[in-house]
């Protein structure tokens, strides 16, 4: 693995490399709840605030502990364990000391623990063999990216909620087609950097 | 749900409840490893194998699991499977572990298994949330092999990586990129809403 600047990492991560757009990560809660924009941004701000301790969590826990114990084979256990412990400890913390984004949040803490781009980008940053600093760049990016691509598709969506459309087509048929324009219209950034 | 028979449960899972094109979900895997028609094939298994023996094991202790921390329990049960499967391509089958890259991982987050396994297996017996986690999962393959076959034949001209299409053929570099995936899956589900949305009632909600 070359060596790459954290910085570049973290460009790549929001426009080349984006999770949904080409990785296909975090589809699940990216069509369920892009319907309206404060609710997509909140789920955004969300995911990166998780993604990026999850991934300092997780890069720990792997380095210090699954390395020197030869346990690399129970990443996928550990890493979803350290996953849903941090967001359950992240719900007490929040809903003790700030009420208001609590109830902003709502129900979207708890649903984060499945959202596949949280894990994804834990096992992206093994398979890399990213450096510290190389993977807090990917986990903010790739948070920042993923808020980026559900709020344009939310505004997307609130501007077609009032078009006719084929009655197949409502809905998640349409939200895929988006989906894929933005992903060709993403794909013109593949020029500025590019990360593997 | 109410159906019972093995024919019917797999009739509901391959057809009228396909975790694809019905309830749109676990797509996230679904779609990176559909460039190839033996990627999808691979993740497919592995995700049958998955559903079909974490149902069974969800369905064998659901009496003496706990409600409120059975989520945990199903994750854990499931990630004991990813892992074995893993492992298993590691062991033999280690180019294709490469090319899955982390989305062998990604199987404990997909929520069709998830789904199923708090929707069937929590209240029916282990035999039949065996036979509903095969059928689940053969929906799912199904669909990945649909789209998979489209974007190899045109992107590549090949089926299985076999040349099919002659010299002629200019390959479609689009059908390669990401895309095209989102574009196929999209029609895929029109086509299905709109052949099965006859039937159906208005406002069916699906998240």
């Amino acid at each position: 693995m070359i060596e790459l600047n954290p910085f570049v990492i973290f460009f790549a991560a929001i426009f080349t490399n984006n999770m949904i757009f080409s990785y296909f990560l975090g589809m699940c809660s990216f069509i369920g709840v892009s319907n309206e924009i404060p609710t997509s941004l909140g789920l955004g701000q969300a995911v990166t605030f998780v993604l990026t301790f999850t991934t300092i969590l997780n890069y720990l826990i792997y380095h210090n502990i699954l390395v020197p114990l030869g346990l690399e084979y129970l990443r996928f256990i550990v890493f979803i364990i350290s996953i849903a412990a941090f967001v359950q400890l992240l719900e007490m913390v929040v809903e003790r000391y700030f009420p208001n984004l609590y109830y902003a949040l709502g129900i979207f803490l708890p649903l984060i623990t499945v959202n596949c781009a949280i894990l994804g980008v834990s096992l992206f940053m093994v398979i890399r063999d990213y450096t510290f600093l190389q993977s807090l760049g990917f986990g903010v990016g790739s948070g920042i990216g993923w808020t980026l691509a559900i709020v344009a598709m939310a505004g997307a969506r609130q501007r077609i909620k009032r078009t006719k459309l084929p009655k197949g087509l409502e809905g998640p048929g349409i939200t895929l087609i988006i989906t894929g324009l933005m992903a060709l219209a993403f794909i013109g950034f593949s020029g500025i950097v590019q990360i593997q | 749900m109410a159906g019972d028979s093995p024919k019917k449960i797999f009739k509901a899972g391959i057809w009228e409840d396909n975790p694809i094109f019905k309830q749109v979900i676990g797509i996230c895997s679904a779609l990176a490893v559909t460039n190839l028609m033996l990627n999808s094939l691979i993740m497919g298994l592995g995700l049958i194998f998955v559903t079909a023996f974490s149902e069974l094991t969800v369905s064998l202790i659901r009496s003496f699991t706990p409600k409120h921390i059975r989520m945990m329990v199903q994750v854990l049960i499931i990630s004991v499977y990813v892992i074995i499967v893993d492992i298993f391509l590691k062991a033999y089958y280690p180019e294709m572990s490469k090319a899955l890259g982390p989305y062998v991982g990604l199987i404990i987050t997909n929520c069709i298994i998830m789904g199923r396994c708090e929707g069937y297996a929590q209240n029916n017996p282990p035999l039949k949330s065996f036979l509903d986690g095969i059928a689940s999962g053969l929906g799912y393959t199904i669909i990945l092999l649909i789209i998979s076959f489209i974007r190899e034949l045109l992107g590549f001209g090949t089926i299985f990586g076999y040349q099919v299409l002659g010299s002629w053929w200019t390959n479609w570099t689009i059908m390669v990129m990401p895309p095209a995936a989102f574009f196929i899956l999209g029609v895929i589900v029109w086509w299905a809403r709109s052949v099965s949305g006859e039937d159906e009632k208005e406002g069916g909600a699906i998240s």
